[in-house]
């Protein structure tokens, strides 16, 4: 033990910095393989014809995605070496990392259960034995030579994912759609090459080399920009609430490639571009929907889609070619031999004499511990509290702003209707403004309920109440009772001093009153306003209302 | 006193007739007397001197770690050792320093045993002669034997000096030569068995799955087993015994709990049934060889074994099946080796590709290079299921052969090692590194195939006064029920100790030791 810790303090000494070496990356040899992918990608499969112009208007955008989720886990997927995000280049690298001969793959289990409980999440059908291959490419990065994955036999396949997003001519109707998972695999993530241009030097850092990725693979279910970020939101969700992918996109926790293609609908599927580099959701419709674009523009001048890789630049919103791995390199797949099959079963009934039921991934166990996911929840929300299905988003996307809502509820009288409105407006408007998380809420969920009570009460006007959250965002140290009192806000209900604050409003706003009198009632809302702000919104409106009616018949 | 096994030399270092400094010192002496063999890369003198001290602390105090503490010991230069320079035989990891030691070699450490040094191999242990490594071939300490050297036409024992057989040359040549009292080998298509048969030791190849890889720089990592190296077949089950068992650190080990601790006390040999492959009759074998077999054949019989006559049909595909997995794993394995991170680095820096092509060119000898070009080719997306696939078949049919064998209730089977006796380094280059491998391996390398355990052990000295052995091959993780077995027929043989004609000492050594 002591040896293979000093051990490990001299790998640390001679790789606690960049490994480096001098490269000069050449543009021509790029552009060359990309006009060989040009040929072998044309041949495989149709070009959209286009007889007319006209046509194009009629080619839909395909599009289908490849999602890598960073697993959540303290330790990479075959090494005991941590997983640890922003510390020094080189410093968490175990042997295996950086692909020192005679060492060997052992697999970590947390990684496992975390695509066991994906896929269950994702309605897959998760595979008893799966299969680890090597998948070879030479990349700096990747110091193996190879890449292990789950090519043949992954540990989930046969999933869907439903997922809503707003659409329609207004972006005001909720749109639900599926998009089928084909398969979710494990596979170990690469280093990072920083290129120096300027030195012709290339830097690597193999802190993240091996941790654990699910790759997913959506079908090309998926037609346009919108939809396809929508999935990837939801996805993002999903994973969150699980807790197998902190799902940060920026920090490439989550990365997605798009591969996109346009056909007429009965057309068999066009030509497939696949667009890497997009880190956020909302370039992921805003790269798609170019490429959807660019593609049909080739196509109305004649031009053909190329297979290619292209990279998405979010400065210009376009893509653009990059050089392309796939077209170019045989991968050439082989069994990984160093990990015997992967085996999960069903139930501790299921796991086999000889092998200890605390070592293995049993589905049964991982399925008692799911988390309410966001689609049920938003269906409970609706259901439950009979709120609108577009504030069922907001209240599961912010993360724990369904359990805020829920404890206003319950310590209100307020009709949990109402008590969304707040949410939404008050609550959300003022987080907004000063781009605070919910956690940093001022108003606690408690101190909001109490604000209601005393609204419900009719102690308050809402404008009065509107007011009082404010002050209460300013020091949240007061209770309710004290702001109202301190505030004089409390409502005036008497009502000679009602009746003389109306009197005044109907004098002074002769035509509005000539107006209702002639039979057109809404004008009323216009003096109705006019007393509170003669009142500062302390007045009783279902006085007010009483009096004013009677004051214009 | 250094032609004893292990089991005697460490009696008398318990019994404090011998010292283990002095061992140590006297093994040291020998490396340096026997240069010429070439057996050695690295020797750790220094290192082997203080480890000496200390085993020598705890067998004064009588309190020795274990049956290994203070024997000296060399292990071939494809496993790591911490802070040891670990070459593979190839300019690619010349001055590569491992920051681990393989699991089998902290073993025999923790046992207080003493490592003297890493001994030579084919480069990346591809090959069956000891010939292609980038520090030179490895010479048989049996041309330097009196045997050898009276049957010998030539003067010059320096012009027809004979193969050490391979890849583990350099561990076989290291025992052989009486430097170290075992070695650890590798084993993929025959490496430690060949040249372990070529030296006259005994050496096994245990079943894959009982004794770790991790730290073994490997060749094919779904054949690849840790070889072991000895004089008799009790120290093999000594050091057996210390090596085996389930390491975290490689996936494929298994538990070795039902896999007794030592040999039998009590053993009948007529509750055995040996069985003799037909197929084994191959062509080229020397007629020596063949004797030697029918002799130990008839001592089985004689002695009231059962001995029947045996079919593996699918044993002459194993070369060509083999020749396919083996190339696509070097591949594989091979990919790693970039300049980037340890080992050579190409001058040549114009671009990352130019970096990685002439690395690569530089670094590896032209065996190494050609078996990446071929894996490359056989996994390539059109050529995988004509190549890598039926070869993965065949693999499973020589499988099923031996399993339907042993379940026809034959407990262990015998056939040569190795075609004939060693050949002499002239002749042996006359042909390339390939068609050797696919010559030599012939016996040993369809049990690699199938994973089982087989252990060589030498019978008699040829016309030529080299080693002739045999090999016996025993079902899967029965390593101990296997070395019983030769272990009854290593005392009906009575092997000769080997005698060097230069070497006047030694005979006043073992006079000394006994």
């Amino acid at each position: 033990m002591a040896a293979s810790s000093s051990g490990s303090s001299t790998l640390k000494r001679t790789l606690c910095t960049f490994i480096r070496y001098r490269s000069v990356r050449c543009v021509r040899q790029c552009n060359a393989s990309i006009r060989t992918v040009c040929t072998s990608g044309s041949t495989s499969q149709l070009q959209p014809k286009i007889q007319s112009k006209g046509v194009s208007s009629q080619l839909r955008g395909v599009v289908g995605l490849e999602i890598h989720a960073q697993i959540h886990a303290t330790s990479k997927l075959f090494a005991c070496s941590r997983v640890a995000f922003c510390s020094p280049p080189n410093s968490s690298v175990a042997f295996l990392d950086a692909s020192l001969p005679g060492t060997l793959p052992v697999l970590n289990r947390r990684c496992v259960e975390a695509a066991v409980i994906t896929g269950l999440a994702l309605n897959c059908t998760i595979n008893r034995k799966s299969l680890f291959d090597r998948k070879h490419y030479f990349y700096a990065d990747m110091p193996a030579g190879y890449q292990i994955t789950q090519q043949r036999l992954p540990i989930a396949v046969n999933g869907s994912l439903i997922y809503s997003y707003f659409g329609g001519r207004k972006r005001n109707q909720v749109l639900s759609r599926c998009v089928r998972i084909k398969q979710i695999q494990l596979e170990q993530d690469s280093g990072k090459s920083l290129h120096d241009d300027q030195r012709s030097q290339t830097l690597i850092d193999l802190n993240r080399a091996g941790v654990g990725l699910m790759e997913l693979v959506m079908e090309a279910d998926m037609s346009c920009g919108d939809e396809a970020a929508a999935a990837v939101r939801e996805l993002q969700l999903i994973l969150q609430t699980l807790g197998t992918c902190q799902g940060n996109m920026s920090e490439g926790q989550l990365r997605v490639d798009a591969n996109v293609s346009v056909h007429c609908p009965g057309e068999p599927l066009g030509v497939r571009t696949e667009v890497k580099n997009i880190n956020s959701a909302r370039y992921v419709a805003r790269a798609i929907d170019y490429e959807i674009q660019r593609q049909k523009k080739v196509l109305e001048n004649g031009g053909i889609i190329v297979n290619e890789t292209r990279a998405f630049d979010s400065k210009s919103g376009t893509t653009i070619p990059m050089r392309d791995k796939e077209g170019l390199q045989d991968y050439r797949f082989m069994p990984e031999p160093n990990l015997p099959p992967l085996f999960v079963y069903e139930d501790e009934a299921s796991v086999p004499a000889g092998v200890n039921p605390t070592q293995v991934v049993m589905i049964d166990r991982l399925k008692a511990e799911l988390p309410e996911l966001p689609g049920v929840r938003r269906a409970r929300m609706v259901d439950q509290y009979k709120i609108l299905p577009e504030h069922s988003f907001t209240l599961v996307n912010e993360d724990g702003l369904t359990e805020y809502f829920e404890r206003v509820v319950r310590n209100t009288k307020a009709e949990p209707r109402k008590v969304i409105g707040w949410v939404m407006k008050e609550l959300l408007g003022n987080l907004n403004q000063q781009s605070l998380k919910l956690a940093q809420s001022p108003v606690s969920p408690e101190a909001l309920a109490d604000l209601l009570n005393v609204l419900e009460s009719g102690h308050i006007s809402s404008s009065a109440a509107k007011v009082v959250f404010q002050e209460m965002w300013k020091a949240p140290e007061k209770a309710v009772e004290q702001l109202v009192k301190e505030l004089d806000l409390g409502l005036v209900s008497d009502r000679e001093k009602l009746l003389k604050i109306c009197q005044k409003v109907v004098d002074t706003h002769p035509e509005q009153v000539h107006v209702i009198r002639a039979g057109n009632k809404k004008v009323l809302n216009k003096l109705m306003g006019a007393v509170q702000t003669e009142t500062k919104g302390r007045a009783d409106p279902v006085q007010v209302r009483a009096i004013l009616e009677e004051m214009t018949s | 006193m250094l032609s004893l096994s292990i089991g005697e030399v460490s009696a008398a270092l318990r019994k404090g007739r011998l010292s283990a400094t002095e061992l140590c010192r006297r093994c040291l002496n020998r490396i340096r007397k026997t240069r010429h063999l070439n057996a050695y890369i690295t020797v750790t003198e220094d290192l082997a001197m203080k480890q000496a001290q200390e085993a020598e602390l705890r067998l004064t105090r009588g309190k020795p770690l274990g049956p290994l503490d203070g024997i000296p010991f060399s292990v071939k230069d494809n496993f790591c050792t911490e802070n040891i320079e670990t070459t593979c035989a190839s300019h690619m990891l010349r001055g590569y320093f491992p920051p681990f030691s393989a699991t089998v070699v902290q073993k025999l450490l923790d046992q207080g045993a003493v490592l003297v040094g890493k001994t030579n191999l084919d480069e990346f242990a591809m090959g069956s002669g000891s010939t292609d490594s980038v520090f030179g071939p490895v010479r048989n300490p049996w041309s330097y034997s009196v045997s050898y050297r009276e049957q010998s036409r030539e003067q010059d024992p320096d012009s027809d000096w004979v193969i050490a057989g391979g890849s583990s040359g350099g561990s076989a040549a290291a025992v052989a030569s009486l430097s170290s009292f075992m070695a650890l080998g590798s084993d993929t298509g025959g490496s430690t068995r060949n040249p372990g048969s070529l030296c006259g030791l005994v050496a096994l190849k245990p079943t894959y799955g009982l004794l770790s890889r991790h730290g073994l720089i490997p060749l094919v990592n779904s054949m690849d087993v840790p070889g072991i190296m000895t004089r008799t077949v009790h120290d093999a089950a000594t050091v057996l015994d210390v090596l085996q068992g389930r390491d975290e650190k490689d996936s494929t080990t298994v538990e070795s709990a039902y896999s007794p601790s030592s040999l039998p006390e009590e053993f009948d040999v007529r509750d055995i049934c040996v069985g003799v492959p037909k197929e084994y009759h191959a062509p080229g074998m020397s007629a020596e060889t063949l004797a030697q077999w029918g002799r130990v054949v008839a001592l089985f019989e004689r002695a009231g074994a059962r001995v029947k006559e045996v079919s593996l049909p699918h044993t002459q595909h194993s070369i060509v099946c083999y020749h396919v997995l083996c190339c696509c794993e070097v591949a594989s394995n091979m990919a790693r080796f970039d300049g980037l991170q340890y080992g050579h680095r190409s001058k040549v820096d114009s671009s990352t590709e130019a970096l990685y092509a002439t690395t690569r060119h530089e670094g590896f000898n032209s065996v190494v290079r050609s078996r990446i070009l071929a894996g490359n080719y056989f996994l390539l997306k059109q050529n995988y299921d004509r190549y890598f696939v039926k070869a993965q078949q065949i693999r499973r049919l020589i499988t099923e052969d031996f399993r339907r064998v042993f379940q026809s209730g034959v407990d262990v089977l015998l056939t040569p090692t190795t075609l004939s006796d060693a050949a002499r380094y002239s002749d042996f280059i006359q042909e390339d590194n390939r068609t050797r491998s696919a010559q030599e391996d012939i016996f040993t390398q369809p049990v690699n195939v199938a994973g089982l355990p087989a252990v060589t052990v030498p019978t008699a000295l040829s016309s030529r006064g080299l080693p002739i052995s045999l090999q016996l091959i025993g079902q899967s993780f029965q390593d101990m029920k296997l070395l019983t077995v030769a272990n009854w027929m290593e005392q009906q043989l009575d092997f000769p100790i080997i005698r060097f004609h230069d070497d006047t000492d030694q005979e006043r050594e073992c006079k000394l030791g006994s």
